[in-house]
């Protein structure tokens, strides 16, 4: 049933100011079971009448049992919270803020070495379940379907790109796992593509990649090692100039493997089906697929 | 944020290590005062952010005071064009007047973060003075890397393996190792994205008993952006004069720019990556992209007309390709957003638009009635046809295919 959620999954919000409460409330709508929110300040409230709030994870974890969280307070107090959904046993952990410190990432990381925590992100959209209605992040649900198609993305609106190609082929998701675009994130694409390959409910993955860093790379090593399942890949950035941050702290060409080229190379030579535009991600899924 | 190098040297001074600070001169005169006073053999150093420098004449040795000023004015005012600058190069405001070195031998070292290991990882090699692309390139195995740890940072004995591997005198490896520690800490505690010496020198005793020295004589040091919040003191050495102004004026409306060399379609997108993707479908529809304009994932109507402004004020701009993905961000409020743009700039650009998710249809009718030029597509696969349309019924300014410029 889809990869990192299932229809167990009881939702922690942490951070709810403007875009937070937005966020949690169109997870409610689309039919997500958010236990908890934490807010400090607010505890013995409760957010849409319904949802009591918290000053401290470990409190709501403890009194909801909350197994998920997300994370949409501002950048300089992210990494705390990440650690606080650590240190309060979270199972999953998304992490949508943006911007936030690549130091504080880098010792937060660390920190959540050996711990049983999974961080997703941060500067991600998030992950969504269709078939179980679970909704972290900030994926819109009214666009995703039930399906058998895996997407795995650093990208927040192309990953919206490759569910609208999909279902104007007729084709739906299984899970949808958006990692982020900072340079040091939690979940790699590594990672969730071992998860789509375990998972009986996925047939095939759409990966986007884009320029920086070397995990798709990795990815690619991992496809030709490893994945059973075909991958229909897709990397942007391919007009993007050397040295110039393209939006994303994580995609800027520092060196020749950070080239677009470099990671379109490795993935073909690891037996995925590379697109050069993701305007042609539906119609290769369904190619290979061979329906 | 780059920093001069005359900035960086100020905080690797900070931390101790050793530097030619010179002196900043903002007119040939003060350059020739700045010679006078250090006496002997000086350098002149335009002081701007861009690499490049030496070989298009921004770096000058020069022998005497008199020379050093006309140096100077062969810099100061102008504009200085390297392979990183734009086509139309910066203006250099500042020149750094600082004594030569009796150089022995140029090394390389640099500190940045390897996303890959989680950690910074310091680069250094024996061939310094050259660019480390050229290094990379023609001697890939000089190439040393020694990555930190997140938690610990660098310990010394690993500095010490590489001062080793430098293969610098004996009685300066233990400064060298030293320097390498120090350059490590003022990366991470001051929330660097790079930094770099290039060369750092080995000198020769000038008279018998002096002892060699290890200097880094230059730096370049960039601060990650995101942590500017936690370093005030570091947000005051930012230099606008250097950017490109509607980088600028992007940055100040929230919108993420940047400008490409050589292109001619203007690209507004929410989102990076379908920003990128957008930028590689002019590519294959046979044309550059001018620039990047990512409004981010809940803009306003406001913001949409901001960035219609800036991206219709490029003049290379000749196309302008609209690709929104409303979720947050409401399609018909970007519509009245691009009207607007389009109106107040009285712009009659033909624009390629593509809208979906939030509130796609409105958004389109009112580009309809608006009376602009515009070119509706349903996904990105049909913008590329209208675009490739366009592109063709138009003569291009500049051949198609051609590269962005290096920076």
């Amino acid at each position: 049933m889809g990869v990192l959620v299932s229809k167990d999954t009881r939702l922690l919000v942490q951070g709810l100011g403007r875009d937070g409460s937005f966020q949690a409330s169109r997870a409610r709508a689309y039919g997500t079971n958010m236990v908890a929110a934490v807010h400090p300040g607010r505890e013995g409230q409760k957010f849409e009448d319904t949802v009591p709030y918290f000053s401290s994870v470990a409190q709501a974890v403890k009194a909801t049992g909350a197994n998920a969280g997300v994370i949409y307070v501002p950048a300089p107090a992210a990494a705390d919270a990440i650690i606080e959904q650590a240190d309060a046993g979270m199972g999953v952990i998304v992490c949508v803020t943006e911007g936030v410190p690549v130091m504080d990432m880098m010792k937060t990381l660390a920190y959540l070495k050996g711990k049983k925590s999974r961080l997703i992100g941060p500067n991600c959209p998030g992950l969504i379940q269709p078939a179980t209605k679970v909704k972290i992040g900030i994926i819109p649900g009214n666009i995703v379907n039930p399906g058998r198609i895996g997407i795995v993305s650093r990208s927040g609106t192309l990953t919206y790109e490759a569910v609208a190609q999909l279902s104007a082929h007729g084709l739906g998701e299984s899970t949808c796992v958006g990692i982020g675009g900072d340079p040091l994130h939690g979940t790699t694409f590594t990672d969730v593509l071992g998860m789509f390959q375990d998972d009986p409910d996925t047939d095939a993955i759409v990966l986007i990649g884009e320029i920086g860093g070397v995990r798709e790379q990795r990815a690619a090593e991992f496809i030709k090692a490893r994945l059973r399942k075909p991958v229909v890949a897709c990397i942007v950035g391919q007009t993007a100039p050397p040295g110039k941050r393209m939006g994303h702290a994580g995609a800027i060409i520092t060196g020749k493997a950070a080239l677009a080229s470099e990671k379109v190379a490795a993935l073909k030579a690891a037996g995925a089906h590379v697109v050069d535009s993701p305007a042609y991600i539906g119609q290769k899924v369904k190619e290979v697929l061979g329906r | 944020m780059k920093l001069h190098e005359y900035q960086a040297k100020q905080l690797l001074e900070l931390y101790g290590v050793p530097t030619l600070p010179g002196e900043v001169a903002t007119t040939p005169l003060e350059a020739r005062k700045a010679a006078e006073k250090a006496g002997g053999r000086n350098v002149v150093k335009a002081q701007i952010h861009a690499g490049g420098r030496g070989k298009a004449g921004g770096v000058k040795v020069v022998d005497t005071p008199a020379e050093a000023e006309t140096a100077a004015a062969s810099m100061l005012g102008r504009r200085l064009v390297t392979h990183q600058t734009p086509a139309g190069g910066v203006l250099v405001r500042k020149a750094l007047v600082v004594s030569a070195a009796d150089i022995a031998k140029e090394l390389y070292v640099a500190v940045i973060m390897d996303g890959d290991v989680g950690a910074p990882v310091v680069i250094a090699s024996t061939e310094g003075g050259v660019d480390i692309e050229e290094i990379a390139a023609r001697t890939p195995d000089k190439i040393l890397r020694v990555p930190g740890d997140p938690l610990i940072g660098l310990t010394p004995y690993k500095a010490r393996d590489l001062a080793y591997a430098l293969g610098v005198p004996p009685e300066l490896v233990r400064p060298t190792a030293d320097l390498i520690v120090k350059l490590y800490r003022l990366f991470v505690e001051k929330d660097c994205s790079l930094v770099e010496v290039n060369p750092l020198v080995t000198t020769k005793p000038s008279r018998p008993g002096q002892q060699p020295r290890i200097i880094a004589l230059d730096a370049k040091v960039s601060l990650e952006d995101d942590a500017l919040f936690r370093h005030p003191e570091l947000q005051a050495l930012h230099d606008p004069e250097q950017e490109e102004p509607l980088e600028l004026r992007a940055a100040a409306a929230e919108l993420s720019y940047v400008k490409l060399e050589g292109g001619r379609v203007g690209c507004m997108v929410n989102g990076a990556g379908l920003a990128m993707a957008t930028m590689d479908i002019t590519k294959w529809a046979g044309a550059d992209p001018a620039n990047f304009l990512d409004v981010g994932g809940s803009a306003d109507e406001k913001r949409v007309e901001e960035a219609y402004r800036i991206l219709v004020s490029d003049p290379d701009v000749k196309v302008v390709l609209i690709n929104l993905f409303g979720g947050i961000l409401r399609c018909d409020a970007a519509a009245r957003g691009i009207v607007a743009g389009a109106q107040a700039t009285r712009s009659d650009l033909p624009v390629v638009v593509t809208m979906r998710g939030t509130n796609a249809e409105e958004g389109l009718k009112i580009l309809a009635d608006s009376g602009l030029k515009t070119h509706l597509a349903h996904d990105l696969a049909g913008a590329a046809d209208a675009l490739k349309e366009l592109l063709a019924a138009s003569t291009p300014t500049k051949a198609p295919g051609q590269q962005a410029r290096r920076r």
